[in-house]
């Protein structure tokens, strides 16, 4: 086997590095607009080393400083990320049987859409070494564009602050809305939500409180597309490790929407994986027949 | 704001964050093929995020015409695919601007 196609720390912190890249401008408006926010430096920096998650971090800031009581930041955390219950599952799917318990813990903690989606496009089966070395790569780029966003924020002037608070909801248009163009689930999905959320908020209990909002609207408008549109699995005895069409799929959905991150750094990402399916096309073909 | 409430929901939120992430991978090691389940919870973020920027974004800045002005950027720069970054400064320099003017007035 060639060295350079071998899945080691050094190979997953250089494949993190793309990922980092797209994190820092992420993470740096993150721990600007949590500044803006009145939050002390400390608060933005220990949200991104303890979370490692974009959106459940805008969305969990965004109710820390609007006052939601503790346990409907509680649910809502839980409503966005459910999602991670995928990602994590597929991915259990293309470790090595033997990875113990102890290192499946360690490696929970990084599971992110764009760790995710450049991990489950590896030809070979991924291990232990490699994800962490993926993990920490985008996780030091994720934690380090949180400081300097936050000491940033410590500079800006008192006139820009006030035009802040469009900030937050900017950027969730920015993540929305590439992946409402790619599929029509999606969209369909956001204007549905966006309808039922705006109709909700005439009424005064519901204008106050975003997480009822968040409730019926956006988990309402997910339950109408999934009855609507279920994506398909995958044929039975296609699969083989994490490179079935099913993982495919939802590899495939989270690289468009690529939620967390700049649009530049998957396509660099992906990249990465292509040339890594390439040389490892040879030795799939072994592993497919061994496992038929 | 107290420093507790702020060390409370982080812990919070990084709690169920972590068990999202942990429960599939260290309990479950076989595949789950139901596609009503697997759909679900790819549609969800996107139903969450929509739901809470409309119509919120509108009513964020000191007055409507400048939310309303900031979204229409937004939106635009999002349609083309601008990173995360570059869509928040344009948004918050134009509602600034937006502000600037109506005070004008």
């Amino acid at each position: 086997m060639l060295n350079k196609r071998e899945l080691t720390l050094l190979r997953g912190l250089r494949d993190g590095l793309p990922i980092a890249l797209g994190y820092l401008s992420v993470s740096f408006t993150f721990g600007i607009i949590a500044i803006a926010n009145d939050a002390p430096v400390w608060a933005p920096i220990l949200t991104s080393l303890t979370n490692f998650t974009g959106t459940g971090q805008f969305v969990g800031m965004d109710m820390l400083y609007n006052g939601s009581a503790l346990f409907e930041i509680a649910v809502t955390m839980a409503i966005i990320s459910a999602r991670y219950i995928l990602l994590s599952l597929s991915l259990s799917q293309k470790l090595p049987d033997k990875t113990n318990t102890l290192k499946r813990f360690i490696i929970a903690f990084g599971i992110t859409d764009e760790v995710f989606a450049v991990a489950i496009n590896k030809r070979e089966q991924i291990n232990f070494k490699y994800l962490v070395g993926l993990m920490f790569g985008s996780f030091s780029g994720w934690v380090g564009g949180t400081c300097i966003g936050a000491l940033a924020g410590k500079i800006i002037p008192d006139s820009l602050l006030s035009a802040m608070g469009i900030a937050i909801y900017a950027m969730f248009m920015a993540i929305i809305v590439p992946p409402a163009k790619g599929s029509r689930p999606i969209l369909i999905t956001v204007i549905l939500s966006a309808a039922i959320s705006s109709f909700l908020y005439i009424f005064k209990t519901f204008r106050d409180n975003s997480f009822y909002l968040i409730l019926i609207g956006g988990v309402g408008a997910a339950i109408v597309t999934t009855v609507l549109f279920p994506i398909q699995d995958a044929k039975d005895g296609s699969d083989t490790l994490g490179s079935s069409a099913d993982n495919k799929n939802i590899a495939e959905i989270y690289s468009q929407s690529s939620s967390d991150v700049s649009f530049s750094s998957y396509e660099i990402a992906s990249n990465i994986s292509k040339t890594s399916e390439i040389t490892a096309e040879s030795d799939d073909g072994k592993n497919k027949e061994e496992k038929l | 704001m107290t420093t507790e409430r702020i060390l409370l929901v982080i812990t919070i939120m990084a709690s169920i964050t972590y068990i999202c992430r942990m429960l599939p991978i260290v309990f479950i090691r076989r595949k789950i093929k139901n596609k009503y389940f697997r759909s679900f919870l790819i549609y969800l973020p996107y139903g969450v995020m929509a739901a809470m920027v409309f119509p919120k974004i509108f009513f964020s800045t000191a007055s409507i015409y400048s939310g309303i002005l900031g979204a229409i950027v937004a939106f635009i720069l999002a349609y083309k695919k601008r990173g995360l970054l570059v869509v928040a400064l344009s948004s918050i320099l134009t509602v600034a601007l937006a502000e600037w003017i109506i005070s004008l007035i």
